[in-house]
C-alpha cells in the first residue's frame, strides 16, 4: 500500500459499486488516520473549516446521521440537519426543489437518506455539491459498508482471502449490497443465507457470491459473520411465520457460532432486535464488534468527508 | 382531390402483394394499384426507393384525455401518431374519468372528429370505472362505436367478472383486451425480478405473475368460447401459452410493443425513469421468445402502448415515478432498424404487423391497400437516418429510453382519408 495517486475529490459517494479497490484501500487507510483524532482529549481539528454540510434524512435514523455529523464537526466543518417532519417536504416540496434550496445556500456537501433507491444519484445529477449516500431505500449503504471492511480489517489485518456470512434479511438491506460489492472488490469470499423469503431470488447470478439456504452451511468456517436487521417496518407481512421460529431457525446464537472459526467477528449493522435475528449473549460476547462498528463508522465518515471535499494529504 | 404515389414497392400484405407499383387515390378512396398509373390530374408524390405500405395501425394508446390533458390530448396524441406514420389508433379507457358508457365513447369521437388528423378508435372499459367489480355497459358502448374492451391498467377482475364479461360479449363478438400481470405478485414492484433488481434493491415485478395472468385470462375464454387480446406480452413462458392456445382453436391473440422487443432488463438504472413501464423490461431470453412470436404467428401485432407523462411526473425518485413513455414517434424506427436491419424480421412481415393484422384482431375495416377502400396509407423511407429528439416530437411526452439514438427508417408520408397529413416528418 503506500502512496498512491488515487483521489476521491469531488467524487459522490452512491454505492461501493462505483468504488474501485484502490479507492476503498484510502478510505480505510485515511479512517485510520482519523481514528486518532477520536481518541483525543480534544477532538477538533481544522481540516474542514469554512467548508459546510448539509445531513438531508427523508428516514429514522439515530446512529447514521449522527455519526455523520459528528464527523464532520469533529473536522471543523459547519454542519445543519434537515429530516422530512421538520421541513418543507411535508409540504409536499418535490426532491429536485429541496435540493435546489440547499444548493442555493452555498453548501459544500449533502450527506442524504431517503426510502427511494437511486435518490442519491439522482441528486448527484441535479446540484452540485458532493453527494454521500446515507442509505437509499435497499440499494446502498456506502459507508456503512467502508466502516465494515475498516473493522474487519482492523480485526484481522487483511481482507483478502477471508470468508464472509452474511446472514437473514438481505432483500430489504442496503447494508448487504455495498457489503457484497465492497467485500468482493477486496477479495472476500461472501457467503449469504437466510429464509429464502428475505433473499432476492436471483441474487445467486451475482458472480462470486454464493447462496446457501440454511445458515449453518453459511457459517460454516466463517471468518466473519453480518447478522442483518429483520426489517419489519419494510414488509406487509408473510415472508416468515413468527420472529420465535425465525429465532430458533435463522438466528445467530453462541450454538451456531462454534461452526464458525474461533476468532470469528460478528457484525450488525443496528439496530439490533435482540433475540430475534442475533441473540444477546452473542450480540455483547467475546466475538461481537458491533459496538466498535458505531466507533469505526465515526472515522470512516471523516475519512470520506476529508477525501471528497479536499482530496486528503496531497504530494 | 387525386394523389398519385409513384414507383414505390408497394407491400400490401393483405393481398399478398409486394411489388413497384403506382397507388392512385381519388376522393379520399383508393381508385387503383397498377403499374405506369396515367397521373391523369392528380397530385404526384414520387416513392421511387420508398415502401408504400397500408397506413399503419396501433391498438394500444393512451391520449389521457379526459382528466389529463397536461400529458396528452387528442390533438397531440394524433398528431404523435400521424408523424409515425399511424392512421388509426385506438385510445385505452384508463382517463379520468373512465370511458364506461356510450356518452363517454361518444363525447371523445366527437372530440376525434374535431382535433384529431388521424382515425382514433376507442376501447371501452369493461368494468363499471375499471373497478373489475360491475360490467360496464357494454352492448350500449358498441353501439356507440367502441371497437375493444380493457381495463388496462388493473388486474382487478376476479375470475368471476371476467368470465361474466366473456359471456356477455360472447353475443357480440368484441375482445377483451387485458393487462396481465397478477396483482398479488406484483405490488409495488417497478422493475423485472432478476438478477438486476437483486442488486439494485429496487421491487421485482416476476415473470410469473404474466404467466398465470395469461394462463387464467385464456382458460376462461376458452370456456366462453369468447375472445379474449393479451396487452403488451412479454414474457416468454406466456408467449408460450399463448401459442400451445391457439393450436388448440382458442380465439387468443397478442401483442407486443418495440421497447419489449428489443430491451432488458439491464437498461434499467436509478436515474433514468423512461425505463420504468409495466409489464417491464424482462430478460435476453424473453426478447428471443418475442422475435420468435412473431415470427411464428404466435403474436399478432406490434403496439406501442404509448404512454406520455408530464415532465415533472416523470422527473423524480424511479420508485415513485409513473410508468410509461410516448411510442408513437419512434415505434416504427425502432422496429426497422433493430429488427429489419438487424436482419431478423423481413419487411412485409413487419408490415403486416403493424397494418392487418391488428386490423384483424379488432375487427376494423382497415389495414390494406384494396380498391375502394378508405386511402390510408403509409410511405416509409427505410434507409432514412435520422435521431431521436424530444424537442421534435409531437407528443407533450418528453421522455423516452430511445431518445438520442441514431435510427435508420422512417414514415416520411401519411395519408388519412386520402388527405396527406405529414410529410416529411412535418404534421401538416
Amino acid at each position: 500500500m503506500g502512496k498512491t495517486n488515487v483521489s476521491l475529490r469531488g467524487k459522490n459517494v452512491l454505492g461501493l459499486e462505483d468504488f474501485s479497490p484502490e479507492e476503498i484501500r484510502l478510505v480505510l487507510e485515511t479512517a485510520k488516520e482519523m481514528k486518532n483524532i477520536i481518541h483525543r482529549d480534544i477532538k477538533k481539528v481544522p481540516t474542514l473549516r469554512g467548508k459546510s454540510i448539509v445531513t438531508l434524512f427523508y428516514e429514522p435514523s439515530t446512529r447514521t446521521r449522527t455519526s455523520f455529523e459528528l464527523a464532520g464537526k469533529y473536522l471543523g466543518a459547519d454542519v445543519v440537519n434537515i429530516t422530512a417532519g421538520t421541513s418543507s417536504i411535508v409540504k409536499g416540496e418535490s426532491l429536485r426543489d429541496t435540493l435546489y434550496t440547499i444548493e442555493a445556500m452555498g453548501v459544500d456537501a449533502i450527506v442524504m437518506r431517503h426510502k427511494a433507491e437511486g435518490a442519491a444519484e439522482y441528486a448527484s445529477r441535479v446540484v452540485s455539491p458532493v453527494i454521500l449516500n446515507a442509505g437509499d431505500g435497499a440499494h446502498a449503504h456506502p459507508s456503512q459498508g467502508l466502516l465494515n471492511l475498516f473493522t474487519i480489517q482492523e480485526h484481522k489485518g487483511h481482507l483478502e482471502g477471508l470468508k464472509v456470512a452474511i446472514i437473514g434479511d438481505v432483500l430489504h438491506s442496503r447494508v448487504a449490497r455495498s457489503d457484497i460489492y465492497g467485500m468482493r472488490k477486496m477479495g472476500m469470499e461472501v457467503h449469504i443465507a437466510g429464509p429464502k423469503t428475505l433473499i432476492p431470488r436471483f441474487l445467486y447470478q451475482e458472480p462470486g457470491v454464493i447462496v446457501h439456504e440454511r445458515i449453518e452451511d453459511a457459517i460454516a468456517n466463517a471468518d466473519v459473520i453480518e447478522v442483518l436487521r429483520i426489517q419489519l417496518e419494510r414488509m406487509k407481512g408473510g415472508l416468515f411465520p413468527t420472529t420465535r421460529e425465525y429465532a430458533r431457525i435463522f438466528g445467530l446464537n453462541d450454538m451456531r457460532l462454534k461452526l464458525a472459526k474461533d476468532d470469528a467477528l460478528i457484525l450488525h449493522p443496528g439496530p439490533m432486535n435482540k433475540g430475534w435475528e442475533i441473540s444477546p449473549f452473542t450480540a455483547y460476547g467475546d466475538n461481537s464488534a458491533i459496538q466498535e462498528q458505531v466507533q469505526n463508522g465515526v472515522a470512516v465518515r471523516m475519512a470520506l468527508f476529508t477525501l471528497v471535499l479536499t482530496g486528503g494529504k496531497q504530494e | 382531390m387525386k394523389l398519385l404515389l409513384k414507383g414505390g414497392r408497394v407491400i400490401n400484405p393483405a393481398g399478398k402483394f409486394d411489388k413497384i407499383a403506382d397507388v392512385l387515390v381519388e376522393d379520399g378512396k383508393i381508385k387503383e394499384i397498377g403499374e405506369n398509373l396515367a397521373a391523369d390530374g392528380a397530385e404526384i408524390y414520387d416513392a421511387t426507393d420508398k415502401v408504400v405500405t397500408p397506413g399503419l395501425i396501433d391498438l394500444h394508446v393512451h391520449f389521457r384525455e379526459p382528466g389529463q390533458e397536461a400529458k396528452e390530448d387528442f390533438e397531440s396524441g394524433a398528431n404523435a401518431a400521424a408523424a409515425g406514420g399511424f392512421t388509426t389508433v385506438c385510445t385505452m379507457p384508463n382517463t379520468k374519468p373512465v370511458v364506461d358508457d356510450a356518452a363517454m365513447v361518444r363525447s371523445l369521437e366527437k372530440r376525434a372528429e374535431d382535433v384529431a388528423k388521424v382515425h382514433v378508435k376507442i376501447i371501452g372499459a369493461v368494468t363499471k370505472g375499471q373497478e373489475g367489480k360491475e360490467l360496464a355497459e357494454l352492448g350500449d358502448m358498441i353501439e356507440a362505436g367502441a371497437v375493444a374492451f380493457s381495463d388496462d391498467g388493473h388486474y382487478d377482475q376476479k375470475a368471476k367478472v371476467l368470465l361474466n364479461a366473456f359471456d356477455y360479449l360472447h353475443t357480440f363478438d368484441k375482445v377483451i383486451v387485458n393487462h396481465d400481470e397478477e396483482t398479488s405478485l406484483v405490488e409495488d414492484g417497478v422493475m423485472n425480478e432478476g438478477h438486476r433488481s437483486a442488486m439494485l434493491g429496487l421491487k421485482g415485478r416476476p415473470t410469473v405473475a404474466e404467466d398465470i395472468a395469461v394462463a387464467r385470462d385464456i382458460m376462461l375464454a376458452e370456456y366462453a368460447g369468447s375472445r379474449v387480446h393479451v396487452a403488451h406480452i412479454s414474457s416468454a413462458r406466456a408467449v408460450d401459452i399463448v401459442r400451445q392456445a391457439k393450436k388448440r382453436g382458442v380465439r387468443v391473440t397478442c401483442e407486443v410493443t418495440p421497447q419489449h422487443l428489443t430491451m432488458t432488463d439491464e437498461c434499467v438504472n436509478l436515474f433514468d425513469t423512461s425505463t420504468k413501464i409495466n409489464p417491464p423490461l424482462r430478460a435476453q431470453q424473453d426478447c428471443d421468445a418475442l422475435l420468435e412470436g412473431l415470427k411464428d404467428g404466435t403474436i399478432d401485432a406490434i403496439v406501442t402502448d404509448h404512454s406520455p407523462h408530464a415532465q415533472e411526473d416523470k422527473d423524480r425518485e424511479y420508485i415513485y415515478a409513473p410508468s410509461g413513455f410516448p411510442g408513437l414517434e419512434t415505434s416504427l424506427g425502432i422496429m426497422l432498424t433493430d429488427l429489419y436491419h438487424a436482419g431478423k424480421l423481413d419487411l412485409p412481415t413487419i408490415v403486416s404487423k403493424m397494418t392487418c393484422e391488428p386490423a384483424k384482431v379488432f375487427g376494423m375495416d382497415a389495414g390494406t391497400l384494396a380498391v375502394g377502400k378508405s386511402a390510408d396509407i403509409t410511405v416509409i423511407d427505410p434507409e432514412l437516418c435520422w435521431t431521436v429528439d424530444e424537442k421534435k416530437f409531437y407528443t407533450k411526452g418528453s421522455h423516452s429510453p430511445f431518445i438520442g439514438r441514431e435510427l435508420k427508417g422512417k414514415a416520411v408520408l401519411t395519408v388519412v382519408a386520402g388527405k396527406i397529413v405529414m410529410q416529411d416528418g412535418e404534421v401538416l
